[in-house]
């Protein structure tokens, strides 16, 4: 073999030209700088991490405690970390896009049109599939079983594998800015722009195979948490005394498991027609790229609402507890849940009114559109009326619910809006989209996970979260949301498009100057953030909760230590009403020994999950490069691990009764000790996670 | 703390006087279709207020009178719920959502893009293809084409019949109103009207690569008059044949518009078929294998 196959063989369609460093010695301008410096981030965290590891000697702790764990909570405590990675990573790109904006009003700005395609396709990607889902589906993870009164999800090691393949798509994404480029189709990679003759490069299939990935690892996790809320609630657990959050991870886990389907089968499809020549969407030959249109949204539109009905379950607990009451309209609450996920199924098209369908098609959607506002407007009035006659503290988590509700009504305003398609004819496309988007997504999906963040941090490691950077946070984000976000309502109703990398309108200069000032408040936001954690971190030992219930909670992942053992409960407790742990301090029954302690038998750790991981990276790599021996080998390795698995009977580890007696019998003293703290100290170091019970 | 009071002042009136912003899309309108749409657009958001000014107004009243440090205030923390203000907050977004509904199913039929607009004159017919990265008009009445303008009478309902031979875009002219996406194979209607004289700018909305920002053409609405001198004008430029199509259809852009004198009546439909049965690799606008994306 002469040189040039030889090297195809081994290397497929890689070469030293897909490196950034290499462009940008090529062609130095600021735009190819910018892809080397982050290249140079990407490599430099990753070893950053390698040395760190080596010098603290953490390796073992780090194989042993978290990527071979099969415990839920850990492997959410991991779902949330590379969420917060995928944050950062996606706001700085954000950053950079407004800034482009801001500079390129008739002029050229400092981006090339490629990378700013690349900028915007990898934002959305990322926020939708490596930031959102991971965020939602790791606090699921935390707080779920808890809540529902179990000791694990249903299947321990699917969920290890779920975590695997996204945190693969994710490394996929983070592998692009090192090695060629990502698609510049946008986060919704529409054919027949990302087909083979019009995007020949290796961008498109990076995106493929990572969205492909997270959305095989979605879909598994719906199964499990949708099974585990079925088959696993403790005794006394009906539905209607079911926690509100509990019901929303149930909605969208029924959500995950029918719409992630159809995104797997389109990205594929798409896969066949660049790699097989098939024609499901090209130009030619019987394609349709309309087919498209409707798979995807068919995943995108309830996508939407996989994403915002868990942060509804967290508001839905926040303004309960900060308001020392019962939820109010909680039957209204499910049933509007429930609505909701039905009819979210019923509106996909209205994602492209513009495509040329019937009237009556459009208008039909149109109404089922709005339709979906009267269960939402239900919810926010419900939270509104649940802070009636209580006692309302303006915590961190409180002050993001609140903005929510508060910014989440304007961003229904402009849904209403764009449900109507003859103004949607008008504003499609456009910023007043883009404004409209952000104005749901922010407050809805990311206050509540910052909300849940600040909530249940302490539940997960033990110590709060400092209240000062909370809040500094939360001013940030907040103002920096409405200066980013509302000039771009203006700019849409002034005909400006998205995804333009220049300006020929001089008019527009100043509200992108408003608009990216917003996105420098928002990045102090994220920076006060990393300072909270930093803080809380360094005072940690003044920040302790061991009780366990920092916030008089009422559902009963706060009965129990914190951080809660392995098994969760010591004994599975009985659940006797809505607000399960509430009752029981009430009734006075909280922090009991019980008669006797049973054996427990927990998952044993398991190498597949991480391997799985490994070779899917692997995969998705070599298939995005025409890598194929290694194609062939990680894909064949990959379904021997299975099988093999499932042929391992000796998958579980007993937890004795007498540990079990022990650990508890030591955290119950451990509580004795404590000094119940009044609601006014709940943010000081009295806190330790012994709530006063109300009399 | 001053600076940044100032600065805030400077960027409100630089705003305000921006506030122009009316100026440039359909709350500007110049024809009936963007008319239409901003009525639509002040009804929505009139109804819509009902439901949410209560909540507003209602948002603070809370937070004031049940903060935690407000000690007289009541407390009935097991107080969950009301028949009147759930079958009000269910009932008030079901009256608004429907009547809502009736409005938006009467207003997407008189406003379909497809539907001819009324009037006394016969519609002037104009057919569009979307290349990467201009716009080609074909007339087929007046047998001319033109690249990156279109010229039509003020007060003649304009039908456009538009395909694609690149990627998906989507054709718009913000003042005069309604968009609809092009596609290749495919061939799609939109139905406009300028009312009122003048130069509006129009553009892809559907981004299709490295030179979408700059996929703009302009859209002049002139007198009958005018009209006329400006087809006999454009009749002198030389032919567009398939030669000189496939030049235009290549990844380009083009710094000024182009006009061509004569066309032949087949080439729109010949532009659709050929997409259909020709690989897209193979057409003129295909990327070039580079490696890099468009």
């Amino acid at each position: 073999m002469t040189g040039e196959p030889l090297n195809y063989f081994w290397l497929g369609k890689l070469s030293l030209e897909s490196l950034p460093f290499v462009e940008f010695i090529k062609t130095p301008n600021s735009s190819t700088a910018i892809a080397a410096f982050a290249a140079a981030a990407v490599i430099g965290g990753a070893i950053g991490i390698v040395v760190l590891l080596t010098l603290f000697g953490k390796w073992r702790v780090f194989w042993r405690e978290w990527l071979t764990t099969l415990d839920a909570k850990k492997i959410g405590i991991m779902y949330i970390v590379l969420a917060l990675v995928m944050l950062i990573r996606a706001v700085i790109e954000a950053a950079f896009m407004r800034a482009q904006q801001m500079l390129a009003v008739n002029r050229e700005g400092p981006l090339s049109a490629e990378h700013f395609g690349e900028l915007f396709t990898t934002h959305g990607t990322i926020m939708i599939f490596f930031m959102a889902m991971p965020f939602l589906i790791g606090l699921i993870n935390v707080v779920m079983p808890l809540q529902i009164g179990a000791r694990d999800v249903k299947f321990p090691l699917l969920n290890a594998i779920s975590l695997a393949l996204t945190a693969a798509g994710a490394v996929l994404v983070m592998i692009s800015l090192v090695i060629g480029e990502f698609s510049t189709g946008g986060w919704s990679g529409y054919p027949p722009f990302t087909e083979l003759a019009f995007n020949p490069g290796a961008g498109v299939d990076y995106w493929i195979w990572a969205v492909t990935l997270s959305s095989i690892g979605n879909t598994l996790t719906g199964i499990n948490f949708a099974v585990t809320i079925y088959k696993l609630r403790a005794p006394g657990m009906t539905w209607f005394r079911m926690p509100l959050f509990s019901w929303t991870a149930l909605c969208t886990s029924i959500l995950i498991i029918f719409a992630m389907m159809p995104l797997t089968v389109a990205t594929l499809m798409l896969a066949l027609d660049r790699y097989a020549g098939f024609h499901f969407f090209t130009n030619a030959l019987g394609g349709n790229m309309m087919n498209y249109a409707n798979l995807f949204w068919l995943f995108g539109h309830p996508e939407v609402y996989i994403v915002i009905l868990p942060a509804f379950g967290v508001f839905s607990e926040v303004f309960s507890t900060f308001s020392g009451k019962r939820l109010y309209g909680y039957h209204s609450l499910v049933f509007a849940t429930i609505a909701i996920t039905v009819l979210s199924f019923g509106v996909w098209l209205h994602h492209f009114f513009t495509m040329g369908q019937s009237a009556n098609l459009n208008a039909a959607f149109g109404i089922a559109t709005m339709l979906i506002g009267v269960p939402t407007g239900v919810k926010v009035y419900d939270w509104l009326l649940t802070m009636v006659r209580g006692r309302v503290r303006f915590t961190t988590p409180m002050l993001f619910s609140i903005m929510f509700a508060i910014t989440f009504v304007i961003g229904g305003l402009s849904g209403v809006l764009l449900a109507n398609p003859p103004i949607d004819f008008a504003v499609h496309n456009s910023l007043f989209l883009v404004a409209h988007f952000h104005n749901m997504l922010i407050p809805g999906t990311l206050f509540g996970m910052f909300a849940a963040y600040n909530v249940w941090f302490p539940k997960m490691f033990g110590f709060r979260l400092s209240e000062k950077w909370g809040r500094i946070s939360f001013w940030f984000w907040s103002f920096g949301f409405y200066l980013a976000f509302m000039p771009l309502y203006a700019l849409g109703l002034m005909g400006a498009m998205r995804r333009t990398v220049q300006w020929f309108e001089p008019q527009y200069l100043p509200w992108l100057l408003v608009a990216f000032s917003g996105a420098v408040l928002i990045s102090l936001g994220l920076i006060s953030q990393v300072i909270q954690l930093w803080v809380s971190i360094r005072n940690r030992d003044d920040l302790r909760a061991p009780g366990g219930d920092p916030w008089d909670g009422r559902s009963l992942e706060w009965s129990v230590s914190a951080p809660p053992p392995e098994y969760n409960f010591a004994v599975i407790p009985e659940v006797h009403d809505r607000d399960a742990f509430t009752w029981m301090k009430q009734h006075g029954i909280s922090y009991t020994a019980p008669n006797e302690y049973q054996d427990i038998p927990m998952p044993k750790n398991s190498v597949v999950a991480p391997l799985i991981g490994f070779l899917a990276t692997m995969l998705g790599f070599a298939l995005t490069w025409h890598i194929w021996w290694l194609t062939i080998v990680s894909f064949l390795v990959i379904l021997g691990t299975v099988i093999a698995r499932s042929f391992c009977r000796d998958t579980e580890k007993i937890i004795p009764a007498s540990q079990v007696r022990q650990e508890h019998e030591q955290w119950l003293a451990r509580v004795k000790g404590l000094i119940p703290t009044a609601r006014a100290d709940e943010t000081t170091s009295e806190n330790q996670g012994l709530a006063e019970v109300a009399s | 703390m001053k600076h940044l009071l100032l600065c805030c002042l400077i960027l409100a009136t630089l705003l305000l006087s921006s506030c122009g912003f009316l100026d440039y899309g359909f709350l500007a309108p110049a024809g009936p279709i963007a008319e239409a749409q901003r009525d639509q657009f002040w009804l929505v958001t009139c109804w819509t207020m009902v439901v949410i000014l209560p909540f507003f107004v209602a948002m603070p009243i809370v937070l004031w009178k049940y903060r935690r440090s407000r000690k007289n205030a009541v407390y009935r923390p097991n107080w969950t719920f009301s028949w009147l203000l759930e079958s009000l907050i269910w009932g008030v977004p079901l009256v608004i959502v429907s009547i809502l509904s009736w409005n938006v199913w009467k207003a997407t039929h008189t406003l379909d893009p497809y539907r001819p607009i009324a009037g006394d004159k016969p519609a002037l017919h104009i057919q569009v293809v979307s290349l990467d990265w201009k716009w080609l008009f074909i007339y087929p009445e007046q047998k001319i084409a033109s690249v990156n303008v279109v010229a039509f009478p003020v007060g003649r309902p304009v039908h456009f019949e538009l395909t694609s031979e690149t990627v998906m875009q989507s054709f718009m002219i913000p003042r005069l109103g309604s968009q609809i996406y092009t596609m290749p194979g495919m061939v799609t209607q939109l139905h406009l009207l300028a009312s009122k004289p003048g130069e509006y700018r129009g553009q892809n909305t559907q981004y299709n690569g490295k030179f979408y920002a700059e996929q703009k053409f302009t859209a002049r609405a002139i007198s009958d008059s005018e009209f006329k001198r400006w087809i006999k004008q454009k009749q002198s430029h030389p032919p567009l044949d398939m030669r000189a199509y496939s030049r235009l259809a290549q990844r380009s852009i083009l710094s000024e518009p182009e006009f061509f004198g004569s066309v032949t009546q087949e080439l729109f439909n010949q532009i659709v078929e050929r997409v259909k049965t020709t690989p897209a690799a193979d057409l003129p606008g295909a990327a070039k294998a580079t490696g890099k994306g468009g």
